[in-house]
């Protein structure tokens, strides 16, 4: 078994009691963490749990206040990153560090170039080296592609061939399937596999339990700066790991139950959008969406989903084809005649649509309604009420904040994002434009969002989902449609799909093959 | 809660002047006669006669409101526009557009009653300095050009229109100099004191009426939105495009009514040779009063006092009155120096460590805005 035979391997890495404690929060509360040589040491946690800093520590970008980390059994100092990378320890973010209009090559190379002489580079060293350090991946990889061009799975490979040319020993991975298909995060399993077969060591972190529980050696859940308990995998299931990551019974699993579809409401027919490039993304999509039901897209990201729902929301406008909502034309309409007719909209990028980060939250609690009666009449805004509303939106939807008044930018992801929520779900809605509504939360605010979207269902809104995050299409949608390079190929149902067929479909559109090195579009 | 917001808001500013008074006594320690030694009291003794030629009597306290007006409405000209996301630089341009329309309409019903005469002079500038701004606003919404740029090129554009209508168009018949003629019954009644003028109580005026507009407006927050996060403003369904124009257009009115403020209730004529850099010092009015109204009150105020006390501090400490230029460069350095650094230090936080504040944020499951 490899478990037992990891348990007896010497440690690779030990942080013992480690403390960070930052004005009014203690963000690692004696942390102590072993990881074996050769071992993939899941760590489990929710958003501001304290895996981050943790990991900060060991990367050397966050100096600790107490406790030590050890290296093969001795005790060393991390100050900076590039004293972890030449102590063999290597980092791969969950946003790629990698330069688009690079090849494989320089991007790896990109500030350790190994030098032939005083003056030119060695780049057939490092190609030869970088072709075979590609064996761990089952294929080759060619140095000279542009990194722009490859697909999302190809280019998190690249990340982890910097590190294996920076000789990481142990490898610290941030969320690494956050992007992927499930195809390709079986292929990348399949590379940690062979990676600690050849003795490095792999920091797991995620917060999707079934993965987890399918890679990991052993099991670390952090909760509020503490180490909650340990697991290994054979011993433990999603359930029981949920509830020591939250700290109380976790409903992982939305109780949808059954949906009564009504009359169509959203109507899309032939849809053709184009990206700020103008290149046509959306090729003539016909879909709909009936009240009373959930329609799910799932799609890898980047199959013109964002481009779809922007025109769906009045952010672009169609190049052709139309949409209708309850049998009124509204194809290329502004987003105030859309919000008027009853779409709500939920973009998938809070920061940068969702809310206004430097406004309180009282602003942001009405920035799609500030114009109307009761938050202002003409030109003067009504504070009273705008206060009133937002009091009532933080009530409801259990928004955690000191005051109404602070920023939304002091707030947690979850907690603005239930703010994003709450302003879109309070109002009675025909149509409700959900776009990766959960992306970053922590299982607590995710299960809270999926009652909340059955609920508006319920109601007898037509819900349109789009998210990468295929467990969420697979868990709330009634429907499923898979999108693929701007066509929706397929239509199944949601209670009978499963990951794997869905999962294929996204990844191939239906042909035959293995997934694209390649990404579409970009060769 | 707001007291506290306050002091987070002036600590920079108020740094920035004492930083500023520092440096500059150490250069009117310097610049003393060496004959006599270095004199390490010069500085005190220039900051005093400063003072009180500012607020020592009642005809300093007027000449520093009097100087004060205009630098508020070109603060707020240049401080509107910030919070619409907007670098307004051609406050100088709007300033002098108005301030020329100001002496066109002026000198054209210099004999028409002063009821009539007035209102349509400054109604005159206002539309002027309005129209001004907007060009800017236009390019910036339908054509992407940046408005740095426009504003800086309409400033010359500026210059060179008034040079052009003063020696030619409006060249005022039999006077020594070039400029246009009088204008009479339009300029400003004096209110108070020697030259306390009507137009020192639109500077005034305009800051409550700044502040409710931004602050207590829909047409604010939606500014103020443009400004804060422009694509969610497209998201709520605001008109990015329309508001930029309107700002500016704004902006450029409270530019242009500095102008006439000028003309009208000061010089009675507009010289070919126009100099005062009022557009210019609004930016740095609009920075030390932070973009805000009421900062930008207390900024106006202070730059107009020290331009009022100039004159006693050459007279009592033999320093040159153009040392309140230096002061005011030195303002504008260090506030911007500040931002400076906490420019250069983001990006190292970025780069190499973790701010302090970045990790909390994220710790707290949050992300440090971009």
């Amino acid at each position: 078994m490899v478990v037992t035979q990891a348990a007896t391997r010497p440690a690779a890495l030990e942080m013992r009691g480690v403390t960070k404690r930052f004005p009014g929060v203690v963000a690692n509360d004696h942390i102590d963490l072993d990881v074996r040589r050769g071992e993939i040491h899941a760590l489990l946690g929710e958003n501001g749990a304290g895996k981050t800093t943790l990991m900060n520590i060991l990367y050397g970008l966050v100096t600790p206040d107490e406790g030590e980390i050890l290296l093969g059994g001795k005790p060393v100092t991390i100050a900076s990153p590039s004293d972890a990378i030449s102590q063999g320890i290597s980092m791969v973010h969950q946003h790629f560090m990698l330069v688009p209009v690079l090849t494989v090559a320089e991007n790896i190379l990109l500030g350790e170039e190994p030098m032939a002489n005083p003056v030119f580079m060695d780049r057939k060293g490092a190609h030869t080296r970088i072709r075979e350090l590609g064996r761990f991946f089952g294929s080759e990889i060619d140095p000279d592609l542009r990194v722009g061009s490859l697909s999302v799975g190809w280019q998190q490979r690249v990340e982890i061939l910097k590190a294996l040319y920076r000789n990481a020993d142990i490898l610290v991975l941030d969320e690494p399937t956050a992007v992927l298909t499930p195809q390709e995060t079986k292929e990348i399993f399949t590379v940690l596999r062979r990676l600690t077969a050849e003795g490095t060591s792999i920091i797991f972190i995620s917060h999707k339990l079934y993965e987890v529980l399918e890679i990991a050696d052993r099991i670390t859940v952090i909760r509020r700066g503490k180490v909650v308990g340990s697991r290994i995998p054979s011993e433990t299931d999603e359930d029981d790991l949920a509830e020591l990551m939250v700290g109380r019974e976790v409903q992982l699993t939305a109780d949808r139950g059954e949906s009564h579809p009504g009359e169509p409401m959203l109507t899309v027919s032939g849809i053709q959008v184009k990206d700020d490039r103008g290149h046509e993304v959306v090729h003539g999509v016909d879909f709909e969406v009936r009240a009373g039901e959930v329609f799910g897209i799932a799609g890898v990201a980047g199959n013109g989903q964002d481009e779809l729902v922007e025109a769906l929301a009045g952010l672009r406008k169609p190049s052709g084809g139309t949409v209708q909502l309850s049998g009124r034309a509204i194809t290329g309409a502004t987003p105030r005649r859309m919000h008027n007719l009853g779409e709500g909209f939920v973009p998938a990028d809070r920061h940068r649509f969702g809310l206004v980060l430097a406004f309180p939250l009282t602003d942001n609690s009405v920035l799609t309604s500030y114009y109307r009666p009761p938050f202002s009449r003409g030109l003067v805004r009504d504070d009273d009420a705008i206060r009133r509303h937002a009091e009532k939106v933080i009530a409801d939807f259990d928004v955690r904040t000191p005051s109404p008044t602070v920023p939304a930018s002091t707030l947690s992801g979850g907690n603005q994002q239930k703010v994003v929520v709450a302003r879109e779900f309070d109002r009675d809605l025909k149509l409700l434009v959900l776009d990766q509504p959960t992306r970053g939360l922590d299982v607590g605010s995710i299960e809270f969002i999926h009652r909340q979207v059955i609920a508006k269902r319920d109601a007898g809104a037509a819900v349109l989902l789009i998210s990468a995050e295929l467990d969420e299409v697979l868990e709330l949608s009634d429907r499923i449609g898979v999108m693929f390079r701007g066509r929706i190929v397929a239509v199944m149902d949601g209670r009978s799909a499963t990951r794997e067929e869905v999962g294929l479909l996204m990844a191939t559109g239906g042909r035959e093959g293995p997934p694209p090195i390649i990404a579409e579009g970009a060769a | 809660m707001t007291l506290r917001r306050i002091r987070d808001a002036s600590i920079i500013p108020a740094l920035a002047i004492v930083l500023a008074l520092v440096l500059g006594a150490v250069i009117v320690i310097f610049s003393s006669p060496l004959i006599l030694g270095l004199d390490f009291t010069l500085p005190l003794v220039a900051y005093k006669a400063l003072v009180e030629g500012s607020f020592g009597s009642f005809d300093g306290v007027i000449s520093t409101i009097v100087n004060a007006a205009p630098l508020i409405l070109a603060g707020l000209a240049v401080g509107i526009a910030f919070k619409a996301g907007l670098f307004n630089i051609g406050a100088q341009g709007q300033f002098l557009t108005g301030g020329l329309a100001a002496a066109a309409i002026g000198a054209w019903l210099a004999h028409a009653p002063g009821i009539v005469a007035i209102p349509v002079a400054l109604l005159a500038a206002i539309a002027v300095g309005a129209a001004y701004g907007a060009i800017p606003g236009f390019l910036k919404s339908f054509t992407g050009a940046h408005e740095v740029v426009t504003t800086i090129m309409l400033n010359y554009i500026a210059l060179y229109i008034v040079a052009y209508v003063v020696t030619g168009p409006l060249r005022a018949v039999g006077a020594t100099f070039a400029r246009t003629p009088d204008v009479g019954n339009a300029s400003l009644p004096i209110l108070v004191g020697g030259n306390g003028h009507l137009g020192v109580v639109f500077a005034f005026i305009a800051i409550p009426v700044a502040w409710w507009l931004l602050y207590r407006s829909t047409i604010g927050f939606e500014i103020r939105t443009v400004g804060a996060g422009p694509d969610a403003a497209r998201y709520a369904g605001m008109r990015p495009r329309l508001l930029i124009v309107i700002t500016m257009a704004f902006c450029g009115g409270l530019a242009g009514l500095a102008g006439a403020g000028e003309i009208l209730g000061l010089t009675g004529y507009m010289p070919a040779g126009y100099s005062t850099n009022v557009g210019f010092d609004g930016i740095t009015v609009a920075l030390l009063g932070q973009a805000h109204p009421v900062g930008i009150l207390f900024a106006g105020l202070l730059l107009g006092a020290m331009r009022a006390g100039s004159g006693l501090m050459q007279i009592e400490a033999g320093v040159p009155a153009q040392m309140v230029d230096v002061l005011q460069g030195a303002i504008l350095f260090f506030l911007t120096a500040e931002i400076l650094v906490r420019y250069i230090f983001r990006i190292r936080a970025r780069s190499a460590k973790v701010s302090e504040l970045q990790t909390v944020a994220e710790t707290y499951g949050g992300q440090a805005a971009p």
